[in-house]
C-alpha cells in the first residue's frame, strides 16, 4: 500500500480511493488537503466520506484512509 | 399594499419560484431570475466535475446571497437517495429549507408517494424543512403535513409536460384543507396556467421549462412574474359569480 520517496526524508504516500465514483491515486493528507489539490473551493462544495457527511469545519482534521469512498458534490442548475 | 407569503417562518414577496436547469447558457438563466422576480430558485446537487474544476459554476452568476437556494432532489427514485443528496446540500449552503421530491418512474415523473411520506418524517427529525412535492391528492397533502412537510407542492400536470393545471377541483380542495403554503409545482406551460394556479387560492408557483424552453425565456419569465401577480390579485378580489345566459352590463332603462 503505497509508496514512499527514495531518501531519508519521507515525502508522501500515495493512496487510493474512490472520488465521485472513480478510483483515482491521491497524496495521503486531509479532506481538505484533497479538496484544495482539486482545485475547488471549500466554501461551494459539501463533501461525503463512506456515505457520512464530513462538516465542512472539520475537512482539515479527517485524514484519508485506503479505500475511502469520496463523494464531492456542489449545486448545479436544476428544476423541479 | 404589500402582499407577502410566509414558509416555515421565512417570509418573501415573489410567489414565483423557478428552476435553473435547462437553460442555454448562466448568462440567460440569470437574466430569466431577474426577470422573474423570484427570490427562491430550485438548485439540483451532483458531482463535482475533479477533472475541470475550474468550469463555471452556478454560484459565480445567481448569487445565493441574495436569492435564496432550495436544493431540490430532482432524479432521486428513493427515500434514501433523496435524504443523503439533503444532508449534502444542508453542508454545502448551509440552510435546512430544502424541496423534496421522490420520483416513481421516468415515464411520467409521478412521485412516489410512500418514499415521499417515508423521507419527509425522517427530515423533519434531522431538522430539515421539507417542501415536498405530490399528487394532487388533498389526503396525502394532510399526511405530508403531519409528517412534517413546511410546504406542499402538488404537481399541476406532469414535470416538464407544460399541459397546464388538469384537475383544478384537487388543487382548490389541498389548498383549502392545508394549514401550510401550498405551492403548484410542475405542470405550468404558458402565462395562464400559472394565473389558474393563484386563482385557485395557492400561495405561489414552481416553474422550469415554462421559461427555459420558451424561445424568449427572459420574456417568459416576466409574463410568468405577471401572471403570478395577476392571478393572486384575482383571487384576493374574488372573482364574480358564474352564470349559464348573458346578463347585459348596460341598462335596459332608457333605451330608444
Amino acid at each position: 500500500m503505497g509508496c514512499s520517496a527514495k531518501g531519508k526524508a519521507r515525502r508522501f504516500y500515495v493512496i487510493s480511493v474512490i472520488l465521485n465514483g472513480e478510483p483515482r491515486q491521491v497524496r495521503e493528507g486531509s479532506i481538505a488537503d484533497l479538496v484544495a489539490s482539486l482545485g475547488l473551493d471549500a466554501k461551494k462544495v459539501a463533501v461525503e466520506r463512506n456515505r457520512a457527511i464530513v462538516p465542512r469545519s472539520t475537512l482539515a482534521d479527517v485524514a484519508l484512509a485506503e479505500g475511502d469512498a469520496l463523494e464531492i458534490v456542489h449545486f448545479v442548475g436544476g428544476g423541479c | 399594499m404589500t402582499d407577502i407569503w410566509s414558509v416555515a417562518g421565512r417570509t418573501f414577496r415573489s410567489r414565483l419560484i423557478v428552476g435553473t436547469g435547462k437553460y442555454k447558457d448562466f448568462e440567460q438563466n440569470a437574466a430569466a431570475v431577474a426577470a422573474s422576480g423570484a427570490e427562491i430558485v430550485t438548485v439540483a446537487v451532483r458531482r463535482v466535475n475533479v477533472s475541470d474544476p475550474t468550469a463555471p459554476m452556478l454560484t459565480d452568476y445567481i448569487d445565493p446571497k441574495k436569492v435564496t437556494y432550495l436544493p431540490n432532489t430532482a432524479g432521486c427514485f428513493n427515500a434514501d437517495d433523496a435524504i443523503r443528496t439533503l444532508r449534502l446540500a444542508r453542508e454545502a449552503g448551509g440552510w435546512d429549507l430544502v424541496k423534496l421530491e421522490v420520483l416513481g418512474e421516468a415515464k411520467t415523473l409521478y412521485p412516489n408517494m410512500r418514499e415521499t411520506l417515508d423521507a419527509t418524517e425522517v427530515l423533519a427529525k434531522e431538522g430539515f424543512l421539507p417542501m415536498v412535492y405530490c399528487v394532487d391528492d388533498p389526503i396525502a397533502a394532510k399526511q405530508l403535513e403531519d409528517a412534517g412537510a413546511v410546504a406542499i407542492m402538488p404537481l399541476g400536470a406532469p414535470i416538464g409536460s407544460g399541459l397546464g393545471i388538469q384537475n383544478r377541483v384537487t388543487i382548490r380542495l389541498i389548498v383549502e384543507g392545508a394549514s401550510v403554503p401550498v405551492l403548484v409545482d410542475a405542470g405550468v406551460g404558458t402565462a395562464s396556467d400559472a394565473a389558474v394556479a393563484m386563482e385557485l387560492g395557492c400561495d405561489g408557483v414552481l416553474m422550469n421549462t415554462a421559461i427555459a424552453e420558451a424561445k424568449d425565456p427572459v420574456r417568459m419569465a416576466r409574463a410568468m412574474k405577471l401572471a403570478v401577480e395577476a392571478g393572486r390579485d384575482a383571487y384576493l378580489a374574488g372573482r364574480m359569480g358564474q352564470r349559464r345566459y348573458a346578463d347585459p352590463s348596460s341598462p335596459l332603462a332608457g333605451l330608444i
